[in-house]
């Protein structure tokens, strides 16, 4: 059986720069994969381009299907991609938003049929939404905004969920259960997830590896606690921190430097 | 996942509308019990339909136990079954019967008055006996002496039905650019129609107005002058590398409309004699109306208004940014580029028969926006509608309020319109595109 993802030298050219300079990487089927490095590594760049959205040179292969020769319909239905700020027109109703989501299964000047219905009552149920179904998505939390927007994505009934900053506009406790419940979707709906993530703490924990881009090129790649550490992050991040192992996990806490002793 | 994971709220107790006690909601594994408690597809829907609200866990409880008696195949049968019926909310909201009949009677109603008023007012009964009696099998008398029915159908209905046809079609154009450039303010002039139909009519008034079947090369030369301006601005649009923002097509729009109005205020200026000719097809209207144009013109608002009613899905999903939309498995540039040639071809064709008229395209569409649905499943057909009664209401206005004089169609749209889109301004933040 072929992985969930094959990107052989996977370089993405934006104007001038080089955002991904020649990235390879495999992830199995059911993996979760985190993506870290610093503001402008390619992180989202690699993302839209594992998404089809951007031209990219290389070779990409979702679920044995190369990506370069399939139709825009034939990979939204491999890949969701969750962007980092969703569109969310504050007339629409949960129901109308996660219905969108069945597009890619829906003929290009037809409407919903009763199995899209069905497919989005389940996503919008396992995402506890029922309540909200009909209400606007000018209505609701950011929390609640959030898993609207994962619902779309189960929606699509495509086996490769694709994150980009999953949890930055959300609370810490809303972190937390959008990451559980990304990672309950997973474990449930057999998903392959890559999700780009700035807090390395919760990356860490949630990502079953790691894989450290800095300025388009990929510079560590392995568990939490091997790729994080003090030194790589001082070097990549400009970050000073203290890296804490417990209970198996990797902690990254940020440090202030001691300040040099006034004369 | 624990509980606590997804409570989004203090637990909520509710009363289970089956044994009315007290339990908490919410609190099951993934938020509601009715996912924590394995049941069959049947019996949720079963449930869904008999019961007011929530259940409690215990009582739910009790059904799924019923469900582990069924055998195997009475589960796959009522699963069968239960496919038949997603949850009634589970969907998107088009035009309700309420609105679609709100609308079609709007129509209707105007139809009729804008027949029977005028310089010479005729009975609405002796029309529709007239109109009875032009068809086969019927036998009426038709209460209409040979002047009045000359009036009737062929000075008025000619003129009503090419309003109807060209206030839909603007409407509609209207509601399609707004779709398509996720911009409030966009008209079906955005891209250069107006000054390309101004540049091509001022051309014909100018230099052929002399020539053999003048008439005829108007709407011919303001047809063609738009389609090309529009088609100018995607071309440069496209060559700056910017189809993939809707930005810069708006920006060379405005290029490619300023340098033709450049030009034909220089033709105009070359000219002076035809300023009042052109002064005045500009303002718009129907005093010509004829048959003929009617014919003309149908087919345009049919292919045009029919594509872009088919869209009205699609338009939904380019509510969501280019982006989202392409990676929903959208190709948002073939497809922004086929909304926008059939709403350029319908606009022109109504430009043609009809001059510039202003307003239509934007108040209709935002005014079923705040009053139906920001849907564009709702706002496209019922444009239709309610763009035709509007601007058939208009051009009645526009020919009685000072007859036997007529005043420019545009005049009355706009004196309507201005104060109206103020109001629009006022509301966008409400109107949410």
């Amino acid at each position: 059986m072929s992985a969930a993802i094959e990107a052989r030298e996977l370089s993405v050219r934006l104007g001038r720069t080089e955002a991904v300079r020649s990235v390879s990487l495999t992830v199995q089927r059911g993996e979760w994969l985190g993506l870290i490095g610093p503001n402008g590594a390619g992180k989202t760049s690699l993302l839209r381009a594992l998404a089809g959205l951007i031209p990219f040179t290389g070779t990409v292969r979702l679920d044995g299907n190369a990506l370069e020769t399939a139709t825009r319909r034939e990979v939204a239905r491999l890949v969701a991609l969750v962007p980092q700020i969703p569109q969310t027109p504050s007339e629409l109703t949960v129901a109308e938003y996660v219905l969108l989501g069945r597009t890619p299964h829906i003929g290009y000047l037809a409407t919903e049929k009763r199995d899209d219905r069905l497919a989005a009552e389940r996503a919008i149920a396992r995402l506890a939404l029922r309540p909200f179904t009909e209400r606007r998505l000018g209505s609701l939390s950011g929390g609640e905004l959030q898993r609207v927007v994962l619902a779309r994505a189960l929606a699509q009934q495509a086996p490769i969920l694709l994150l980009d900053e999953p949890t930055t506009a959300l609370d810490l406790g809303r972190q937390q259960q959008a990451l559980e419940l990304v990672d309950a979707l997973r474990r449930d709906e057999e998903l392959t997830v890559i999700a780009a993530m700035h807090d390395l703490s919760l990356a860490g924990q949630y990502a079953d590896r790691l894989l450290l881009l800095d300025r388009g090129q990929l510079v560590s790649e392995g568990a939490a606690f091997e790729v994080l550490s003090e030194e790589r992050i001082s070097t990549y991040y400009e970050a000073s921190v203290e890296i804490v192992e417990r209970n198996g996990h990797v902690f990254v806490l940020p440090r202030r430097e001691d300040r040099a002793c006034a004369p | 996942m624990s509980a606590e994971a997804t409570r989004e709220r203090p637990l909520a107790t509710k009363t289970c509308s089956r044994c009315g006690g007290e339990f908490g909601c919410l609190q099951g594994q993934s938020g509601c019990w009715c996912e924590a408690v394995e049941l069959t597809r049947a019996t949720l829907a079963e449930l869904r339909a008999s019961a007011d609200d929530c259940l409690c866990p215990s009582c739910l409880e009790e059904f799924a136990e019923r469900d582990r008696r069924l055998t195997e195949a009475q589960v796959r049968r009522q699963r069968g079954w239960a496919k038949a019926l997603p949850h009634p909310a589970v969907r998107a909201r088009g035009v309700s019967p309420l609105w679609a009949a709100a609308a079609a009677l709007f129509v209707l109603a105007v139809l009729v008055f804008s027949l029977a008023n005028g310089p010479l007012s005729i009975g609405v009964g002796a029309i529709a006996a007239s109109a009875l009696s032009h068809l086969p099998l019927v036998h009426v008398q038709s209460g209409l002496n040979a002047l009045e029915s000359a009036i009737v159908w062929q000075v008025r209905a000619p003129r009503v039905v090419l309003g109807a046809l060209v206030g839909g079609m603007l409407a509609v154009a209207g509601s399609a650019y707004q779709g398509v450039f996720r911009n409030p303010l966009a008209d079906p002039y955005l891209l250069g129609v107006a000054a390309g139909a101004g540049l091509g009519a001022t051309l014909a008034i100018s230099y052929a107005a002399a020539a053999e079947r003048a008439g005829e090369l108007l709407p011919l030369a303001a047809f063609a002058g738009a389609v090309c301006a529009v088609a100018g601005a995607y071309v440069l649009g496209r060559s700056v590398g910017g189809a993939r923002t809707t930005g810069t097509l708006i920006l060379a729009g405005v290029t490619v409309a300023a340098f033709m109005t450049a030009v034909q205020t220089f033709v105009q200026q070359q000219h002076s004699q035809t300023l009042q000719a052109v002064y005045s097809w500009l303002l718009g209207g129907f005093a010509g109306a004829s048959w003929h144009q009617v014919l003309l013109m149908s087919p345009y608002v049919v292919v045009s208004s029919t594509v872009i009613l088919l869209h009205r899905r699609v338009l939904d999903v380019l509510s969501l940014g280019d982006e989202e939309a392409a990676s929903l498995g959208l190709n948002v540039r073939r497809t922004r580029l086929l909304i926008v040639a059939a709403a350029t071809a319908g606009t022109a064709a109504a430009v043609a028969v009809s001059g510039l008229i202003g307003f239509v395209g934007i108040i209709v569409p935002h005014t079923i926006r705040l009053l139906v649905s920001s849907s564009y499943r709702a706002i496209v057909p019922l444009s239709l509608l309610a763009g035709a009664g509007f601007l058939v209401l208009a051009d009645v206005l526009a020919r009685t309020v000072l007859s036997p004089d007529e005043l420019p169609i545009g005049v009355v749209t706009a004196f309507f319109g201005a104060p109206f889109f103020a109001v629009v301004l006022r509301t966008t933040r409400r109107v949410g595109m």
